[in-house]
């Protein structure tokens, strides 16, 4: 190639081991993530006889079915025989196959977005597929992340390559400035699929780049990346620098010190060049974000906390059914101040903020206070309880009134049985509010975790900039 | 899969924008052995009241529309979770083809994988055979994918683009791994070269 080239641009050639006459692309896989959902794929392999080519490229962790409580029982504490074997069958499948699996009973195991980078799993210039739809959560680490269906990784499995019809187009979205007190990259993430809207991104891969981005932690952009595919873009991306690197440096399966330098070295080419042009770009003011929530049943109908639910009366006739269809599945009236609002439960967790960073925001709003609805942390992994426990944050939910529980998807998804019953209004940390996401007739909220423990402390969809944070 | 070459068949229309993944089957169904059949889970929530009763409002549980084979709805058709097991449904209930305004790059190729065509058209488009169908309900619609057209009950015809490879694929049935593999040589020298230059990558004994 010649030029100057984006990061996408970069590793997706460093990885492209065909292009057929029609124009396919065929591109090696470096890593796959996979969790209990794609049963189906190990079925596709036996029935045609073959088997995984390697195994230990794929990495597998129970997530969407483990129990949140009873875990000192392992499997036997799943009472519904079908998630049960669903978390069997992982474990069995994975070591017919001899795929690296972190089970149910594994003090490493976590939802596979949150266990697989604390591991050291992800690394920048790779290119990561995932059985779930988050695996753009990887890209934070400089890497090509996406999520595919269950067909796609059987094709990975058996091959370590996945056909691509096009090369995705480049987007980048600049984020300068700082945030303000109180604004996270959960409100970053919101904002910016609220100004791009559910199908902004389709046909892209995003590239955050940007002093706020620059500023984020590994955690935060993480957060960030993890949304993309809300803004229906392929993956997200940002570029690797010096955060990046510290963080692999004590990561039980990031390059040993013997090869640290040499990966550095080329982590370091893995940055998209100065000149080098994107198909699409947006820019947004971080200083300017402020504490979001979601207010309808898509993700990008998000407004700062302060705002107002929208009046359909006053949107463009086109949009106006569905705008009366939200509201009123929310609960909510054409123009209803979003804070004040009355929540039945709060969730904290999922892959989007269920990491440590996410469990300390959190604390520093309830220490000291009682939670006064249902509330629930649930961290994203076992290692971040464990990690959070050290710092006695368990301590601080538990004496809030929280309940504190093992690692899993939970109630972001409600396939384990954790779910928000019918008619509930829940505070959310997790990524998606469609209708019946958090159970069948659930509404969710979401925000960051800060703010969903402002909503437990009052009850209300709070700013947390009001409680003190 | 099933080869696609001409579907003529009844249209359901159900145009609605961002008909996400959740709606097209609930996740407590993703748990189900697959050998049963995932078509009655195809947007259940919809479909039956919460006592499990079909509810008749919903054009699927309509006579006319019972037998439809070709779907129609809006933009982002398919959008939220990867889960595959959405367009499992799709295909169990019997339809062959969803035609919509767009969809989310995950679920097309998910379609692309299981034998149901995914056609775009514009909305315009969509919303003209909606209003036929409506007006008629039961209408049927003629896709023929050779000749990437599709016929709407008034005979009207409107083009729809498929990359070449896919429509070979959906035409034959055809099973991807297998053409991969046939391209195993390239694969391991590309596997060579790429682990001398990035060997960290190889996953290590833990
Ligand atoms: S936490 Fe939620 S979004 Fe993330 S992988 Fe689990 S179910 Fe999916």
């Amino acid at each position: 190639m010649s030029g100057a080239s984006t990061l996408f641009e970069k590793i997706w050639h460093a990885h492209r081991v065909h292009t057929s006459a029609d124009g396919d692309h065929l591109i090696y896989v470096d890593r796959n993530l996979i969790h209990e959902g794609p049963f189906y794929a190990f079925d596709g392999l036996r029935r045609a006889g073959r088997s995984v080519r390697r195994p230990r490229q794929t990495v597998a962790f129970p997530d969407h079915y483990v129990p949140t409580v009873g875990r000192e029982r392992g499997v036997e504490a799943i009472v519904d025989a079908d998630m049960r074997r669903m978390v069997e069958q992982l474990a069995s499948n994975t070591a017919a196959a001899g795929i690296p699996h972190f089970g149910i009973d594994d003090r490493r195991q976590g939802i596979m977005h949150v266990a697989a980078p604390e591991l050291g799993f992800i690394t920048p210039g790779m290119t990561v597929t995932g059985s779930d739809s988050h695996t753009a959560t990887h890209g934070a680490f400089g890497a090509f992340a996406s999520g595919i269906g269950a067909s796609q990784v059987e094709h990975v499995m058996a091959t370590q390559t996945l056909w691509w019809q096009a090369q995705p187009r480049t987007l980048c979205v600049w984020l300068d400035g700082t945030l303000a007190p109180g604004v996270t990259a959960k409100d970053m993430a919101l904002t910016v699929i609220a100004t791009l809207g559910v199908s902004g991104g389709a046909g892209y891969v995003i590239e955050y780049a940007g002093s706020a981005v620059r500023a984020l932690d590994m955690e935060g952009r993480m957060t960030l990346c993890n949304m993309s595919i809300e803004a229906g873009a392929r993956s997200g991306m940002v570029g690797p620098d010096e955060t990046t690197f510290a963080y692999l440096r004590d990561k039980p399966y990031a390059p040993p010190a013997a090869q640290r330098a040499q990966a550095e070295a080329v982590w370091r080419g893995f940055a998209t060049d100065p000149g080098a042009r994107f198909d699409r770009e947006v820019r947004i003011d971080a200083s300017a974000i402020a504490p979001m929530v979601t207010w309808g049943t898509r993700p990008e109908e998000a407004l700062p906390i302060t705002g107002r639910a929208p009046d359909p009366a006053r949107a463009e006739a086109a949009a106006r059914e569905r705008l009366q269809g939200a509201l009123a599945y929310m609960g909510l009236a054409p123009g209803q101040a979003l804070e004040g609002l009355p929540v039945d439960r709060v969730f904290i967790g999922s892959c989007t903020n269920g990491r440590l960073q996410d469990l300390r925001a959190a604390a520093a709003v309830a220490r000291g206070r009682r939670a006064v609805v249902p509330s629930i942390v649930v961290p994203g992994s076992r290692t971040v309880k464990a990690a959070a426990e050290a710092e006695g944050l368990h301590e601080v939910f538990l004496a809030a009134g929280f309940e504190w529980r093992d690692a899993g998807c939970s109630m972001c998804v409600a396939s384990n049985g954790d779910s928000v019953p019918a008619g509930e209004r829940c505070a959310s940390t997790t990524n998606r509010n469609f209708a019946g996401r958090q159970g069948r007739g659930s509404r969710t909220h979401l925000m960051s975790p800060a703010m969903a423990a402002a909503a437990a402390i009052t009850g209300r969809l709070t700013d947390v900039r009001t409680v003190g944070l | 899969m099933e080869p696609i070459g001409v579907v003529d068949g009844v249209a359901i229309p159900y145009l609605h924008d961002d008909v996400d993944t959740d709606r097209l089957i609930p996740i407590r169904f993703l748990r189900r052995p697959l050998a049963d059949g995932y078509g009655r889970f195809l947007l259940a929530d919809e479909r039956f009241d919460a006592a499990g009763a079909e509810r008749r409002e919903i054009v699927f549980n309509q006579p006319a529309y019972r037998d439809g084979t070709i779907l129609l709805s809006g933009h982002n058709f398919g959008c939220g979770s990867a889960r595959e097991g959405a367009v499992y449904a799709v295909r169990d209930y019997g339809i062959r083809v969803v035609i919509a305004a767009g969809y989310s790059d995950i679920f097309r190729m998910n379609c692309c994988w299981n034998g149901v065509l995914p056609v775009v058209l514009p909305i315009e488009a969509i919303a003209q055979l909606v209003a036929q169908v409506e007006a008629a309900p039961g209408a049927r619609i003629r896709v023929d994918l050779p000749a990437q057209q599709v016929h709407g009950p008034d005979g009207k015809a409107y083009s729809f683009d498929i990359a070449l490879p896919v429509k070979q694929r959906l035409m034959a049935g055809l099973d991807q791994i297998a053409g991969t593999q046939q391209l195993q040589a390239q694969i391991d020298a590309f596997e060579r070269a790429h682990y001398a230059r990035m060997p960290w990558v190889m996953n290590r004994e833990a």
